[in-house]
């Protein structure tokens, strides 16, 4: 009741900005605001990859390990959201949480992270989610099969629940030795005998395929199995394991990258009035939707009024004028002025 | 072989799967959405005045088209972090300054303490409809995708609400500018500064008009909005849409006086009244200025204005050449650019109205370069020579056009004559 009041108040004081905008100004992690972090430290792991560790704001709600969160960066001043597991303790002692990222060739955000991201950034964060985890009852043989930065799910598992596992087999794939991420503590681990550890270095021994599993981790078979790397990897594990009768003993985590088909016109389905056309690339979507009936904000239809702006949910549009391409990943809400932009292959504008 | 395991990365990052391709020229022609421009045409005005475009051919535009896309262009790819740095500072520093000049206010019954607070907030109204308001509605920083600082989601410490500035400034304005009988803009429908707009004998008034529009501008702005004199005069929206709109702009402004008028007095306590006098001049500050910038946008002298028909299938080339020579800009300092929202760059804003208003200072030179290369006039002076200029039009444009032997008084005193006596001659009859 009193709260109530307190807020209506502050709202009436403020009006038009929000009690949120100010409180941000002195306070951007209280409970009650968005979701954001403070990057506490950013700790490089190998000469491309890096840990960042992050305070995350007080209604961050503790993870499952082998979850991962979206996290928001703005690189280049563009908020851009990507999708990274968390690889730190639950109970982490500071309350930090964690992420280890690996700079790819081309890609912004990851290149951002690992050269350019420095502590006391702001970041922008989502609750953690996924189904990569371990089940209540622990398995008693474990064999986790991962390759790059598929290592990073797993090491959230196994540095939370190492102990409550009694066997375990990392079998790792990474081009080298030195391009090992958590080569240091995973052999250490090893050393103590509190898992084995097989590593294989693509430039000496090429690259990880099901058959070698019967040679590396003889009793595969009875043992419960997660796997994390790239797509052509988990298919053939996949396969495999179907083939063996043992579909249901394998878990897989895929982190699609956004392969996004690029193209020149499309399909543009309008989500909430559930329509779809057919657009060439030469179309603006606004006319396109028109044409079609789907009621379309719109305004001076040249692209300087922003009254048609739509988000775009799924896809790759066109911007007309310059050609540049705008592309939506899993979850994104990007506005895009639909006047000005075109399919570039199939695309969602939630309308 | 051995590579090829690690190209791809397991985190969602689709910047490498959606590498940019060269531009297409996909683009259709006979559309503000294309640069080709296959012919020249003037549709003249009433007034007879020449076409100050007419030593331009069809390829001179479309050149200019191509050359002012390809400026646009370079801005958009410097654009970076610098920039959202900047505007976020702007919005962080005028954010301390309100709530600081708000907070000194409350003991406004000192002398100095409701000098300093006023002046603060007076600053920081200006800066928030202005450099903020202005250009964050405009859509100039929704390529950082912050949903708190986006065009679809801002709202500004302004009478009217952004829903209906955006659609009566972004839309109209930006898209019809100077064109007759398209840009309410031009007079905001209740003035006459340009010759070739009709004069009727009401426009006598427009001085006093002016000075009072003037003074109350936020509420201007919201009426203008509305669309309220259209629908006064029945030509405009429908009654319910006019009410459910009205409605809006009504709650608007109560949230807007309650926080001036009656909060933020009552927590000052003692110095109530003190803080609503602060408050009221703030306002008045903040319409005066904001006023006076924006006349000086299209009004002063110098600025072309152009016929209704002579838009039709206008390109991409045109539009931009109608923008340079019917916007006008205000020379002077930094700081003046600041404080008007660079609206001092009313030309490379008129031009450009999604890039970031902190980069018109950069382009202006070049743009002046560009008007003067292609022999267009770029109009440009000191704001008190501007203000002036665009009140003398006011002053002057009150009058009708003077006609060979017949002077602008002559015309008008002749007219209104007419009238009264139509009026005196009617008089009786309704009595009866």
């Amino acid at each position: 009741m009193i709260r109530t009041l307190v807020r209506q108040v502050g709202e009436a004081l403020v009006t038009p900005m929000l009690p949120a905008d100010v409180l941000d100004m002195v306070a951007p992690l209280r409970a009650g605001a968005d979701l954001r972090g403070r990057v506490v430290a950013v700790v490089p792991e190998t000469a491309d990859a890096t840990t960042v560790w992050i305070r995350p704001g007080r209604d961050w709600r503790p993870h499952t390990p082998g979850q991962y969160i979206r996290i928001g960066f703005d690189v280049d001043g563009v908020r851009s959201w990507r999708a990274y597991s968390l690889t730190s303790e639950v109970a982490h002692p500071q309350g930090l949480l964690a992420i280890t990222v690996k700079a790819i060739p081309d890609g912004t955000v990851s290149t951002h992270v690992v050269r350019e991201l420095r502590p006391g950034t702001l970041v922008h964060l989502d609750q953690a989610t996924g189904e990569f985890t371990l089940p209540r009852a622990r398995p008693a043989k474990a064999l986790f099969v991962t390759a790059g930065s598929g290592v990073t799910p797993v090491m959230g598992m196994l540095r939370n629940h190492l102990d409550e596992l009694d066997d375990v087999v990392v079998v790792h794939s990474a081009p080298s030795r030195d391009d090992v991420i958590f080569g240091e503590q995973l052999r250490e681990w090893a050393l103590q005998g509190r898992l084995r550890l097989v590593e294989r270095h693509t430039d000496r021994d090429g690259i990880l395929e099901p058959q070698h599993l019967d040679e590396l981790v003889p009793d595969w078979r009875g043992r419960e199995a997660w796997a994390c790397g790239p797509t052509g990897l988990l298919d053939a594990f996949e396969e495999a394991y179907a083939a063996a009768g043992l579909g249901a003993q394998l878990h897989t985590e895929r982190f699609r990258p956004v392969v996004v088909a690029e193209g020149e016109g499309g399909t543009v389905r309008f989500n909430r009035q559930g329509k779809e056309v057919d657009a060439d690339g030469a179309t603006p979507i606004l006319d396109a939707g028109e044409g079609a009936g789907v009621l379309m904000p719109s305004g001076c239809r040249m692209g300087i009024c922003f009254g048609c702006v739509a988000p775009l949910t799924d896809g790759a549009v066109r911007d007309l004028r310059d050609g540049r391409l705008t592309v939506a990943a899993e979850g994104d809400r990007i506005p895009v002025q639909t006047c000005v932009s075109a399919a570039a292959g199939t695309c969602s504008i939630d309308l | 072989m051995t590579a090829t395991a690690e190209k791809f990365d397991l985190t969602i990052d689709g910047s490498g799967a959606g590498t940019p391709s060269a531009p297409t020229t996909t683009r259709k022609p006979e559309s503000r959405l294309s640069a080709v421009t296959t012919q020249r045409r003037h549709v003249a005005k009433p007034s007879g005045k020449p076409d100050p475009t007419a030593h331009l051919s069809a390829e001179d535009v479309e050149a200019l088209g191509v050359e002012l896309d390809a400026l646009r262009q370079e801005v958009l790819a410097s654009r970076g972090a610098g920039d959202a740095a900047y505007i976020r500072k702007v919005i962080d520093v005028q954010r301390k300054l309100e709530l600081g000049s708000r907070a000194v206010l409350l003991f406004s019954l000192f002398p100095p303490a409701w000098f300093v607070g006023t002046v603060g907030l007076s600053v920081a109204k200006i800066i928030e409809n202005m450099e903020i308001g202005h250009n964050v509605m405009h859509g100039q920083w929704d390529w950082m995708r912050d949903p708190r600082i986006h065009s679809t989601a801002w709202e500004w410490d302004n009478a009217s609400p952004s829903e209906f500035w955006k659609h009566s400034h972004n839309e109209l304005h930006h898209t019809f500018t100077n064109v007759i009988g398209r840009d309410n803009d031009l007079g905001y429908g209740i003035m006459r500064v340009d010759e070739d707009q009709k004069w009727y004998p009401s426009y006598l008034a427009q001085p006093l008009l002016n000075f009072v529009n003037m003074c109350i501008f936020e509420y201007g702005i919201a009426a203008y909005d509305l669309e309220l004199g259209a629908y006064l005069q029945g030509r405009g929206k429908d009654k319910e849409t006019f009410r459910r709109d009205a409605k809006k702009v009504v709650f608007k402004i109560g949230r807007q006086v309650r926080k001036d008028y009656i909060l933020h007095p009552l927590l000052s306590g003692p110095s109530f009244l003190h803080t609503m006098a602060a408050n009221g001049v703030a306002n008045f500050v903040r319409n005066v200025w904001t006023h006076s910038v924006i006349m000086c946008g299209h009004f002063p002298d110098g600025v072309e204005t152009f016929a209704k028909s002579s838009i039709e299938g206008e390109t991409r080339g045109e539009w931009y050449l109608r923008q340079m020579i019917g916007s006008a800009n205000i020379s002077g300092s930094k700081a003046m650019h600041f404080m008007t929202g660079n609206l001092s760059h009313q030309i490379e804003h008129h031009l450009f109205p999604d890039l970031p208003s902190n980069r018109y200072a950069e382009i202006a030179p070049r743009i002046r370069e560009i008007c003067e290369r292609y022999g267009l006039s770029y109009t440009t002076g000191p704001l008190p020579k501007q203000v002036a200029s665009a009140w003398k039009q006011v002053l002057v444009l009150a009058l009708p056009n003077p006609e060979p032997g017949r002077s602008r008084v002559g015309i008008a005193a002749e007219a209104v004559g007419k009238r009264v006596r139509r009026r005196l001659r009617r008089a009786p009859v309704a009595a009866r």
